[in-house]
């Protein structure tokens, strides 16, 4: 690798451009974004006013959030989003693992069959599913015909975490599959021959080695779906509010922007914990190895 | 006792598994179920009721002169596209230089450059509509004559789509061989026609997938445009939220199948470009 | 008489596609012998050891270990084990747990898990390395802890697929004398998979050589170089000469033929002759001469030398026969004066006893 200064102009040529992008359109807005979540809507002749704020009032807005709704709102996401990764995790496992086993010629075609949906726009995908699922959706008419329903598919928890699962399966068979693939076969055969069952070989072999893909995974789907809020408007109802859909609101009907503020950094503060819990244990694994 | 194995069936064929075949069936079955469903009301009558009526291509020509859903369809697939362009060039830009140069704070760099795309959606996009609102990039853009109404989204889509590309691009560039490079200059080529005939040939089935990550993200992106798009502007995702929330008309399923039909003949297209390139070297 | 502990019973292996990587093979293998499967790859060697592991399954026939039937028993039920050509040592153990997997996963008590790793590691020198990672570690101690971790299964047959392929030469050289070792020690059969007729030749008390799927001779090292039994085996079992012969009569044991190159002979054999044979003499056999030999029966033809390869301790000449045909002969380097004493171009004689002169039909 070159030294930045060995060759100047070409560096600042290829580093200009992406800087100043994000340092503008990125990094300045998220420092707007800090400075309203400490700032206050302006009081003038003793009203508040809609759109002008007083700034570096204090961290009101953060001491807000730490009220029993928006608590149990947060919690509620952390537990779906959870209970979403599981089910992703359940059920990628096993596809990303049957695609790595396949025959050589049928395996990308299996895993282009998984993973192109992920190709098809959030919006319609979501749109789509509402439609199958609802009152007069296919699935309910499918029933009906049977003489069963119709039940109500939507509105309520487990369609949002099926509406999650749905749209973020795909992210968890990617990395796994990458993972699974390159896991050396003989491992697994070895451990037959050493009088393992599959069911040993899988949870003392298989998984351990795999675990990379696994934590890859959990991110990739984790992540997302603390911030979604459209899953959880759509499928789920006003009962259903992940924190996503309480940022929203206070940016368009509640118009109480510098609260939403607050509630952004909570949330990325707590994407970052997440994203160091990976760290730490993609250290662990390196320190291990050494 | 276990159970035996089959003749000519080694310990190791999962995929010959039922248990593991019929999850795989069911899968996919859950996955495209709906968006079946949603091609096949493409194709449905117009009812009050929501269940079949009767064979029709009506919606696709009311889609088409619906001039709510042409506008939205037409700003996304402009927006994708200026935005793919773009953020290819910079993504790509930033990744050769990642790759080539190491610079003081380079790690903290890296990770700011990284932000973008672990960040929740939401958080990106709560901060640019302020960003654009306290500039007055809104009120200045609102009204400008098209494309240029469109200029806050692009803004916006090109800040989360030009870190993927680098990541992507990058990711190629860990094979390249530098020693190319050196035998190129040493033959006497300067910096510039090094980069395009060596480093960008090089490059090349990461920049498709790079362009095409970034296309897809664009077109697909919702939760950003949604803060970002001044009131007048509307995408297609943007157009599909309001539409279903006052009720289900075929002609979103039409307009859908045909924005499926264009992702997935992109998709296709950049396999195969990728393919042939593969077979190439 | 000693007791046959593997039986290879007409076994096929047919993958789908057409293709057929076993095919009718029988062979069986006896207590407490070296036995090598040899051959070119793809002849079918890896799959017949795989199938006789379980870790892959005839298409048909039959696997007798021990006496019973197990070609469709799975592999963690079957009295063998194998060591990898990649050998398979678990990243994520030290080297202590990967020894002591295979008991521990069968329900072995821990108390005496820990003897018997500690025994299984003495074994093999590695008592030292316990607790290492197997990324702390050559190829060659990678090798060893898989030769512990499946010894200590105290398995009925030991399955070795390729041990050596992967280890440097020196490494190689030790290790070939540490398997030959501790097959005598530990008194269990080793079945062990080679391209390396070498490897074969020096370790194995018998060797099967395979290809295409099906088995070509199965006997005693010294059988198989000097009996080789068809063109094959001889080809790929050290260096040889061959000549094709024309029939030209067949009294009792005694066949008189005339060798393309060199002339009539007589060799003897005892089968019946088809008219197209062929004769084969090894390079070490022939003798090399700068005026004609002298002798009663000797077999000998003028030639002019092409090549010379000094290797040392001997040489090969390359020898050009009057109707243009290549034969070898190894020349023993036994004085200082420099090689084999013969220049390119130079008039030479070769010639063999007849003895030597081995007669192939297939």
């Amino acid at each position: 690798m070159d030294d930045w200064k060995s060759n100047r102009s070409v560096f600042w040529t290829l580093a200009t451009p992406g800087t100043f992008w994000l340092l503008v359109f990125f990094v300045i807005p998220l420092g707007f974004l800090l400075i309203l979540s400490f700032s206050d809507k302006a009081v003038i002749d003793g009203q508040v006013s809609i759109n002008e704020y007083s700034y570096f009032t204090g961290i009101s807005n953060y001491l807000r959030a730490f009220n029993a709704d928006i608590i149990s709102i947060f919690l509620r996401t952390l537990w779906w989003s959870g209970l979403a990764t599981l089910a992703c995790l359940v059920i990628g496992y096993p596809i990303a693992f049957g695609i790595c086993f396949a025959p050589e010629k049928w395996r990308p075609l299996l895993l282009l069959a998984i993973i192109l949906p992920f190709w098809i726009n959030l919006l319609i995908r979501t749109y789509a599913l509402k439609t199958t699922l609802g009152a007069k959706g296919v699935i309910n008419s499918a029933l009906g015909l049977v003489g069963l329903g119709p039940f109500e598919l939507l509105s309520n928890t487990p369609a949002v975490i099926f509406g999650l699962f749905y749209v973020f399966l795909p992210f968890m068979v990617l990395p796994l599959y990458s993972t699974i693939e390159r896991l050396d076969r003989s491992f697994l055969e070895a451990s037959l021959d050493l009088g393992a069952t599959q069911a040993q070989t899988f949870w003392k072999i298989t998984f351990p080695l795999t675990m990379p893909g696994v934590v890859t995974g959990i991110i990739l789907v984790f992540i997302p779906c603390l911030g979604m809020f459209l899953i959880s408007d759509e499928l789920g109802g006003a009962r259903s509010w992940m924190i996503g859909n309480v940022i929203q609101t206070q940016f368009g009907s509640s118009n109480d922007w510098p609260f939403g503020a607050a509630l952004s950094f909570i949330l990325m503060f707590l994407t970052f914990v997440v994203l160091f819990a990976q760290w730490g244990y993609q250290r662990r694994g390196k320190a291990g190895e050494t | 006792m276990a159970a035996l194995l089959k003749p000519g069936q080694g310990p190791l064929e999962f995929s010959r598994r039922i248990w593991l075949r019929t999850l795989f069936v069911i899968t996919l079955l859950v996955l495209y179920l709906p968006i079946f469903v949603l091609i096949a009301f493409s194709f449905n009558k117009q009812n009050r009721s929501g269940v079949w009526k009767e064979f029709t291509f009506e919606n696709y020509p009311k889609a088409w002169n619906n001039d709510a859903i042409f506008d939205a369809m037409m700003n996304s697939l402009t927006i994708a596209f200026i935005t793919t362009i773009i953020a290819t060039i910079i993504g790509t830009m930033v990744a050769v230089m990642l790759w080539r140069f190491k610079f003081p704070f380079k790690p903290g760099y890296e990770a700011v450059m990284g932000l973008p795309i672990v960040i929740p959606e939401i958080c990106m996009g709560v901060a640019l509509l302020m960003f654009f609102n306290y500039t007055g990039m809104t009120e200045a853009l609102a009204n400008a004559i098209w494309p240029f109404n469109l200029t806050t989204i692009i803004i916006a889509h090109i800040a989360f789509c030009f870190p993927f590309v680098a990541v992507v691009v990058r990711s190629r560039l860990v094979g390249f061989n530098r020693q190319l490079e050196e035998a190129s200059k040493d033959l006497g080529a300067s910096e510039m026609q090094t980069f395009w005939k060596i480093l960008v040939p090089f490059m090349k089935p990461g920049l498709i997938s790079g362009a095409l990550l970034a296309f897809t993200l664009s077109l697909d992106d919702f939760v950003i445009t949604f803060f970002t798009a001044g009131p007048e502007t509307v995408t297609f995702p943007v157009k599909i939220y309001s539409m279903v929330k006052t009720g289900v008309k075929y002609e979103v399923n039409a307009a859908s199948t045909l924005l499926i039909i264009i992702t997935i003949a992109a998709t296709v297209l950049a396999m195969k470009l990728q393919s042939t390139d593969k077979a190439g070297h | 008489m000693t007791e046959t502990i593997v039986s290879v019973r007409n076994v096929s292996r047919r993958y789908a596609g057409g293709v057929t990587a076993v095919d009718d093979v029988s062979v069986d293998i006896l207590q407490n012998e070296f036995f090598a499967l040899l051959g070119p790859s793809g002849c079918g060697k890896t799959t017949l050891l795989r199938m006789i592991s379980g870790l892959d399954t005839p298409s048909e026939g039959a696997i007798l270990i021990g006496g019973e039937d197990m070609a469709y028993t799975p592999p963690n039920k079957r009295p063998t084990n194998m060591v990898f050509q990649s050998y398979a040592v678990f990243p994520h153990m030290t080297v202590a747990d990967n020894v002591a997997y295979g008991l521990r996963v069968t329900g072995v008590p821990e108390s005496e898990v820990k003897t018997r790793v500690s025994e299984g590691l003495e074994m093999v020198k590695l008592g030292h390395l316990a607790d290492r990672k197997p990324d702390q570690m050559s190829g060659g101690q990678r090798q060893r802890v898989a030769l512990a971790r499946a010894l200590v299964k105290r398995p009925k047959v030991l399955l070795l697929d390729e041990p050596l392929s992967a280890l440097d030469a020196k490494l190689r050289d030790d290790m070939r004398l540490e398997l030959t070792r501790l097959q005598k020690t530990v008194g269990i059969t080793f079945i062990i998979v080679t391209h390396d007729q070498d490897e074969a030749l020096s370790m194995a008390s018998r060797i099967a050589v395979m290809n295409k799927g099906a088995i070509q001779q199965i006997a005693t090292p010294a059988e198989l170089y000097e009996q080789p039994s068809n063109r094959f085996v001889a080809d790929f079992i050290g260096k040889v000469n061959m000549f094709d012969a024309k029939l030209i009569a067949q009294k009792g044991k005694t066949v008189l033929c005339d060798a393309k190159g060199i002339g009539k002979m007589e060799v003897e054999t005892s089968k019946a002759c088809p008219q197209n044979l062929t004769i084969a003499v090894r390079p070490e056999k022939l003798k090399l001469a700068k005026t004609e030999p002298k002798g009663a029966g000797l077999i000998k033809a003028s030639a002019k030398v092409r090549d010379v390869a000094y290797y040392g301790d001997w040489s090969e000449v390359v020898a050009e026969l009057a109707n243009g045909d290549h034969v070898s002969v190894n020349v023993q380097n036994d004085s200082r004066e420099g090689g084999a004493g013969v220049t390119h171009g130079e008039k030479i004689w070769v010639s063999w006893q007849p003895a030597d002169s081995l007669l192939l039909t297939e």
